[in-house]
């Protein structure tokens, strides 16, 4: 039986789902309902000096009528008062030896203030510390946050002062907001970090009232740049999680963080290195209780695929990472319409002539194929045809013949083979799974990247423009 | 005063009667309106006889953006909230969505229409067309039905007068008269019509007109457009038939409608079994009758009316006679009996009684719903051509062998749906403006 038990930088964990340092980790009371419902550790909400919070401080995008695509916040840490949080997290490992409690910091950037609060939290029982080197407002305003963690000299700076003291491990979280996040990560690891964690939340302005012209959220009528999180950051978020762990420099037992709310986005995160994983949004929007999925559902996954623990899987994912001059040039797909799943909507044809490159037509039921009709044209003849509408029951004998698929064979695109440039599109925009397949085309040509095209000498190096030498 | 306020206050049927399809909350709607696909080219345009670009207003819906989408289906069908109530979705533009061959469940296409149109109504929003310049021409629409609204609201937005003569005192035709009050409140047909006051549109009320008045109207009028229906419903030709508690369908739907009918007597038999007797059938149902029977003489195979409407029919209670054809009705002061034979369908399709045997069954009240006639008796023939009473009109023109005449709507398709009707009027609108200019041209 595969089990999720694990160990992250020592840590001893009963599963890799923590808690992110959030709001629903913020008082001794949430986190033992979360441990309660099978969180296997959690990261305290950032102690530091209390804070005084605005109300609003949350906004939200939804898309398509679905709630909370992206959220945004402008809460500061803990506005709790230190020795308050340090007391309950005490009560919490006491109550709960085997579950993990890190305790996220940050402080004044002085040497003797990371000391003492490292000392005191350490004291508390915290297992590990997590340095919150991302917040990217309000505190970044003060010096904190990511006004640290975007420059990676005081980012290892801090890491030192940290690791001058710390017993236990010392996780650096990094903020999202900066061009190339293996910097600051590079910087940690050399400081002596134990691990890291990625990402923070995304600097963002989630909308404005078309009514009243203010944007959320509306704090008495201004609003300020907030972090964005939720499932629309996922694909930043595993994107800097493989950057950070394909780079010798910075990979560190990564925790990652952005978007996880169901087990697939889990698995994702360790097959690209994570050892746990940080969840925040989705337990904002539904409770504790979606672990018993997150942990149900990788563990099936697990035992469908043959793994018998996290660290068989973990980082299995990013040796298929590559850029770009090492993709294979010589690789041909093209789109192919299962005609009998198709239902005749058609986005595929206007998505393709629109939005890609003008190889999918409609002219199935014409004796010659004319090619050079565009949506507009077909359009039109589509409502000089119509002048008198059947009423199927009252004008039509019998079922209208549609040939040998249930939709009509003039309204089943057709896809120009020699024409695709097999980009996918179509297949993204159909709406009946497996409808629209990529199929290979066997071009009979070994695979070439472009990297094997500039040492061979067949393109000159820094040229962008050279074509394919087997055309 | 508007058309609107005109409608009579009828707590009783109004009551009895509730939305068959209640409206769509916002989310609901903003749900199912992201259902749609947005088909290229889409088959529930296709399908809509007025052709409402369908996907473009739900779009609209969707985005919340719901005066665009009133505004776009307006501008396909000026009857846009009754089309949304009286449609037979389930045959048009819902049975033509491609869901059908996916999850087969189709967009919901009318309620969404109408929450755009009742949307449009709230915000109290005028209608969002302006008529067009004044040309100087005029043109009388003999009937008020949705043909002659739909011709006018087409003539006006090309800055052509327009005239409606209707003999009733309230505009909208069957609109208002004739369509069950669970599909379309005589209110809100009214209420709809107000919109075409705004685009400038004259009506005459209480107005018939007969072969003299179409003359006068002909030599001072640019053209006319005839909208003027089906004439009365047929007659069994049987003894009895005069009898009080003898009635035919559409009196009965609009003796209710308008309130003066609020209650049916305990046993009514509805003869036909088409959509109007269906609707005839549920009314004396629902106002309150125990038993209510409907006899055609062919099985259900046959009958005209849409699938739905029987099995809507079955849920109200009423029962189905079949394979049985009324020979007399009995009474001394009023109905009390109908006699019926049975009927058996013969190898060449034909209908002989089975016996001579009589049945008999006790009734209070006889709705006749076997087809209506035609009223174009006033219309010289030889100035127009008839074919079994309908007016020959070119499909696309709407255009008569009289030139100057167009028309459109039941007496030219012999009985179809409000939206056809609305399509005819459309049709005849471009086709009347079309010919004015071309006239103007050769002058």
């Amino acid at each position: 039986m595969p089990t999720l038990e694990t160990t992250f930088a020592g840590i001893r964990c009963m599963n890799p789902f923590w808690l992110a340092s959030a709001p629903p980790s913020n008082c001794g009371e949430q986190v033992m309902r979360a441990f309660d419902t099978g969180w296997g550790g959690a990261v305290w909400k950032t102690i530091g000096e209390p804070i005084t919070n605005v109300s609003s401080r949350y906004s939200s995008i939804d898309w398509n009528g679905q709630r909370m695509m992206g959220l945004n916040n402008i809460e500061l840490i803990s506005d709790r008062p230190i020795e308050v949080n340090l007391r309950e997290i005490s009560e919490v490992k006491r109550r709960y030896p085997k579950h993990v409690i890190i305790a996220s910091l940050m402080v004044e950037s002085k040497r003797h203030a990371w000391h003492e609060i490292v000392q005191r939290a350490e004291d508390a029982g915290a297992d590990g510390l997590e340095l919150n080197f991302g917040c990217p407002h309000g505190m970044s305003e003060r010096g904190m946050g990511s006004a640290v963690g975007q420059v990676p000299e005081y980012c290892g700076q801090i890491t030192e002062w940290v690791k001058e003291k710390a017993r236990t491990p010392v996780i650096i979280k990094l903020t999202p907001n900066i061009s190339d996040i293996r910097m600051p990560a590079r910087a940690a690891k050399q400081a002596g970090a134990d691990a890291l964690s990625a990402i923070n939340t995304i600097n963002s302005i989630t909308g404005i009232d078309l009514d009243t012209l203010e944007p959320r959220p509306n704090v008495d009528g201004k609003s300020s740049h907030g972090g964005y999180c939720g499932p629309a950051v996922k694909p930043i978020a595993l994107n800097m999680v493989q950057q950070v762990m394909s780079d010798e420099q910075a990979a560190l037992p990564m925790s990652g963080i952005g978007g996880i709310g169901v087990w697939q986005d889990a698995a994702e995160f360790i097959l690209l290195g994570a050892g746990t994983v940080q969840v925040c949004t989705a337990v904002m929007h539904y409770g504790y209780r979606i672990v018993e999925d997150l942990a149900d559902g990788l563990l099936a996954w697990m035992r469908r695929k043959g793994y018998q623990s996290i660290d068989d899987f973990r980082g299995l994912s990013l040796p298929n990472v590559a850029e770009w001059k090492h993709l294979n040039l010589n690789y041909k797909i093209v789109a192919h319409i299962h005609e009998n799943k198709c239902i005749g909507c058609e986005l595929c044809y206007t998505a393709c002539w629109d939005g890609a490159h003008q190889c999918i037509h409609l002219d199935r039921a014409l004796p010659t194929p004319n090619t050079s009709r565009t949506p507009e044209m077909i359009a039109a003849e589509s409502r000089g045809r119509i002048s008198t509408t059947p009423i199927p029951k009252l004008d039509l004998n019998g079922p209208e013949n549609t040939g040998p698929y249930s939709t009509p064979l003039a309204r089943i695109p057709r896809v120009d083979e020699h024409e695709c440039v097999g980009c996918n599109l179509c297949s993204l925009v159909c709406p009946v799974p497996d409808c629209i397949t990529m199929e290979r085309v066997d071009n009979g040509l070994p695979a070439e990247t472009w990297d094997e095209r500039v040492n061979a000498g067949l393109v000159t190096e820094g040229s962008v423009t050279a074509g394919n030498p087997n055309i | 005063m508007s058309f609107f306020d005109q409608a009579p206050d009828t707590p009783r049927i109004a009551a009895r009667f509730p939305d068959l399809h209640p409206p769509f909350n916002k989310i609901a709607a903003v749900t199912e309106a992201n259902r749609c696909l947005y088909c290229f080219d889409a088959p529930c345009t296709a399908a809509c006889p007025t052709h409402i670009d369908v996907p473009r207003f739900i779009r609209k819906i969707a985005s919340g953006n719901l005066e665009g989408s009133a505004k776009t289906i307006l501008d396909a069908n000026i009857l846009g909230a009754s089309c949304a109530r009286a449609c037979p979705v389930a045959v048009l533009c819902e049975g033509a969505c491609v869901m059908h061959r996916y999850n087969q469940q189709p967009i919901a296409i009318a309620r969404l229409q109408r929450f755009a149109m009742d949307a449009l109504y709230e915000s109290s929003a005028p209608l969002p067309f302006a008529p067009g310049a004044d040309t100087g021409k005029s043109v009388a629409l003999i009937g008020g039905g949705p043909a002659s609204l739909s011709c006018a609201a087409e003539l006006r937005r090309r800055g052509i007068r327009a005239e409606i003569f209707d003999a009733r005192p309230l505009p909208g035709g069957l609109n208002t008269y004739g369509i069950a009050e669970y599909k379309l409140p005589l209110a809100e047909s009214l209420r709809e019509i107000d919109l075409l006051t705004q685009l400038g549109v004259q009506f005459h009320f209480n107005s018939t007109v007969d072969a003299k008045k179409l003359a006068a109207l002909e030599s001072s009028r640019d053209a006319i457009f005839l909208g003027i229906g089906l004439g009365a419903i047929h007659r069994l030709g049987i003894a009895g038939e005069t009898l009080p508690g003898v009635t035919n369908a559409l009196d009965y739907i609009a003796d209710y409608k308008s309130g003066q009918v609020t209650s049916a007597p305990e046993r009514v038999a509805v003869i036909g079994a088409g959509n109007t007797a269906i609707d005839a059938a549920n009314a004396a149902a629902r106002l309150g009758a125990n038993e209510v029977h409907m006899i055609y003489r062919r099985g259900p195979e046959q009958m005209s009316a849409f699938a739905y409407e029987y099995e809507h029919a079955k849920l109200e209670g009423v029962k189905f006679l079949w394979h049985m054809k009324p020979v007399g009705i009995k009474g001394t002061e009023k109905v009390e009996e109908l006699e019926l034979v049975h009927l058996e369908v013969t190898s060449d399709g034909s209908l002989l009684p089975k016996s001579d045997a009589r049945i008999r069954l006790r009734v209070d009240l006889v709705i006749l719903a076997i087809g209506q006639g035609t009223h174009t008796d006033f219309l010289d023939s030889p100035k127009i051509n008839l074919e079994r009473g309908r007016v020959v009109i070119d499909r696309v023109t709407g255009q008569t062998s009289n030139p100057k005449y167009f028309a459109g709507g039941d007496c030219a398709n012999g009985g179809r749906e409000v939206v056809d009707a609305v399509a005819d009027g459309k049709r005849a609108g471009n086709g009347i403006a079309a010919w004015l200019e071309g006239q103007d041209a050769n002058a």
